[in-house]
């Protein structure tokens, strides 16, 4: 079985292809949206994507070696994402599946994260700790469904760190060298700074924390160093604390990093440090897979087409608040 | 124990709860039997923030139970609180959680004890203090008094998001421990609680329920059953 996978929902549009024996990923290709300045901006992000979506889809083909007669479904992260975004993704699947003759499978672009996290790290039933630039959410699966035991009151955690080097001047770009500017700047800083830390329940709210930071900043009597060294501090701590209440309920003994900002080093210690107190293993998914990709998509798009998860051509709109415990996951039930 | 005090005040310390967040130990204190809470140092926090943060929840918990007990809720004495070793020593409530207890006692004994928790969380929201975790294992009965406890979660609040909150929380464990009598055992709750804050106030906070249960989070619990 080969299955097509398409990713639009954010800054990339992906397509995957994947078969159901390893090596599983056949093709992965992308094309970036990088906003000249500012946040990334949706119409602009789907004009460009429109553009590129013909070229990424036929070099995925390439890459891959076959040609679309040979796919078994085309898969579609229908949500949740950003609406102008996820329209193009959605238009050229029912297109590829109306013409091509194909089923369509819908795919939640939340579970996608989690499902390739844990294809690739092997984790089996682990509580599942999903920080991306639009989310952040404690998982952990339970009858039937992927539950949320945790997440954040407004923004979420990659979104706190990108502003916050936008608006001091850090960023872009973001990243340099796998390792985010505010995580790089932390480095430097040592000091804890009186930023508010606030957790309520299982759930994390960072706008305070954005707030303080900035406010701290302009003041210009701190350290830029001391502020991000507290920021993360604060930040991932929360985020820690709140999976430690989930693991600890749960008494599951895995922890699965999924979504962008995993691939920070700093945070995966701190996980680290807390996993131990249990004795659970901590299970990071690989960088690449990390950020928003096709494979993640096709992959999940494999799980539920074997379980006859199929969406007709007319029904399959976009959904830009599709939560991933709404979704059914029959193929771990 | 790290936090023995005073030789052998605090005797035969025995480790009942093990929570994330904290620890809680039986044991006698001054002849009385007591429960000791210690919130855990975390080693994935700097060294000063996790101080911070045990010290200030430390207060704020006893705090919140101080000021409800003011206010004439029935919740644990305070006997000793140190804010630096993070501990707070408080009264043993003898008697039986409510989650054990609706299964045993009968039905308009269990709905007297529900009401009576319904006044006192009226009583607290109209004092701007949230529980933050209220759920059928947190109400012990004793002598025909349900005592509130727990306040690791509470917080000094007036957002009817909140105090909404405590509300769905409660109505969430009497689905799960009582499915049978979930109807009048609300409706027993949201009595007490309205003879508090009056019909307004209770109109109010059922609608803020009936939204928080609208949010995809609560996907299973979307109904909110009839009054």
């Amino acid at each position: 079985m080969i299955i097509l996978g398409i990713e639009s929902t954010a800054h990339t549009f992906g397509v995957g292809i994947v078969r159901d024996k390893d090596p599983f990923i056949l093709a992965d290709v992308r094309a970036n949206y990088i906003p000249k300045e500012g946040g990334i901006h949706p119409r602009e992000a789907s004009r460009f994507f429109a553009t590129k979506a013909h070229e990424v889809i036929k070099q995925a083909l390439e890459q891959a070696r076959i040609s679309i007669n040979d796919i078994n479904a085309i898969a579609v992260a229908l949500g949740p994402g950003l609406g102008p975004c996820l329209r193009v993704g959605a238009t050229i699947a029912r297109a590829l599946a109306s013409f091509f003759n194909k089923p369509l499978v819908p795919v939640n672009h939340s579970v996608a994260h989690v499902e390739i996290g844990l294809k690739l790290t092997g984790a089996r039933d682990p509580v599942i700790v999903y920080l991306a630039g639009g989310n952040t959410m404690i998982i952990a699966f339970n009858d039937k469904r992927y539950r949320v035991f945790g997440e954040t009151l407004d923004i979420a955690l990659g979104n706190l760190i990108d502003v916050f080097a936008r608006e001091v001047g850090l960023a872009p770009p973001y990243v340099r060298k796998g390792v985010h500017v505010v995580d790089e700047c932390a480095d430097k800083g040592s000091k804890l700074l009186d930023l508010p830390y606030i957790v309520k329940g299982q759930d994390v709210s960072f706008s305070g924390l954005l707030t303080a930071a900035l406010k701290h900043y302009k003041t210009g009597k701190y350290r830029l160093e001391d502020i991000c060294y507290t920021l993360r501090e604060i930040a991932y701590s929360m985020v820690v604390e709140v999976s430690e209440r989930a693991l600890a309920h749960t008494s599951k003994n895995e922890v699965l990093l999924v979504g962008g900002v995993a691939a920070s080093r700093r945070l995966q210690e701190k996980f680290k440090l807390m996993a131990k107190i249990y004795d659970a293993s901590v299970h990071v998914v690989p960088p690449r897979y990390a950020v928003d990709n096709g494979v993640m998509i096709a992959w999940t798009g494999l799980l539920a087409y074997k379980h006859g998860v199929v969406i007709p051509v007319e029904k399959a709109v976009v959904r830009q608040r599709w939560r991933l415990d709404e979704v059914e996951i029959p193929w771990r039930s | 124990m790290a936090f023995r005090r005073g030789g052998d005040t605090l005797e035969k310390l025995e480790l009942i709860y093990k929570g994330a967040e904290a620890y809680l130990f039986k044991s006698t204190f001054l002849d009385t039997d007591v429960i000791v809470k210690y919130r855990l140092p975390k080693p994935y926090r700097d060294p000063l923030l996790d101080r911070r943060i045990r010290r200030d929840r430390t207060i704020l918990e006893a705090r919140i139970i101080a000021r409800v007990k003011e206010l004439g809720v029935p919740v644990p004495a305070l006997y000793m609180v140190d804010p630096e070793k993070a501990i707070i020593i408080m009264e043993y409530i003898h008697g039986i959680r409510l989650k054990e207890l609706i299964n045993h006692a009968n039905i308009s004994t269990i709905e007297t004890y529900v009401r009576e928790v319904g006044r006192s969380i009226g009583i607290m929201h109209s004092a701007g203090i949230v529980h933050g975790d209220l759920t059928t294992s947190n109400i012990i009965v004793k002598e025909g008094t349900p005592y509130i406890i727990d306040f690791g979660l509470a917080q000094y609040s007036d957002e009817l998001e909140d105090k909404g909150v405590d509300i769905h929380l409660f109505l969430r464990s009497l689905e799960s421990t009582h499915p049978r009598f979930v109807d009048r055992l609300f409706k027993a709750f949201m009595k007490g609680y309205e003879e508090i804050v009056g019909s307004r106030g209770k109109e109010s906070i059922l609608e803020k329920v009936r939204e928080i249960r609208m949010r995809g989070r609560y996907v299973e619990e979307r109904r909110l059953r009839k009054q």
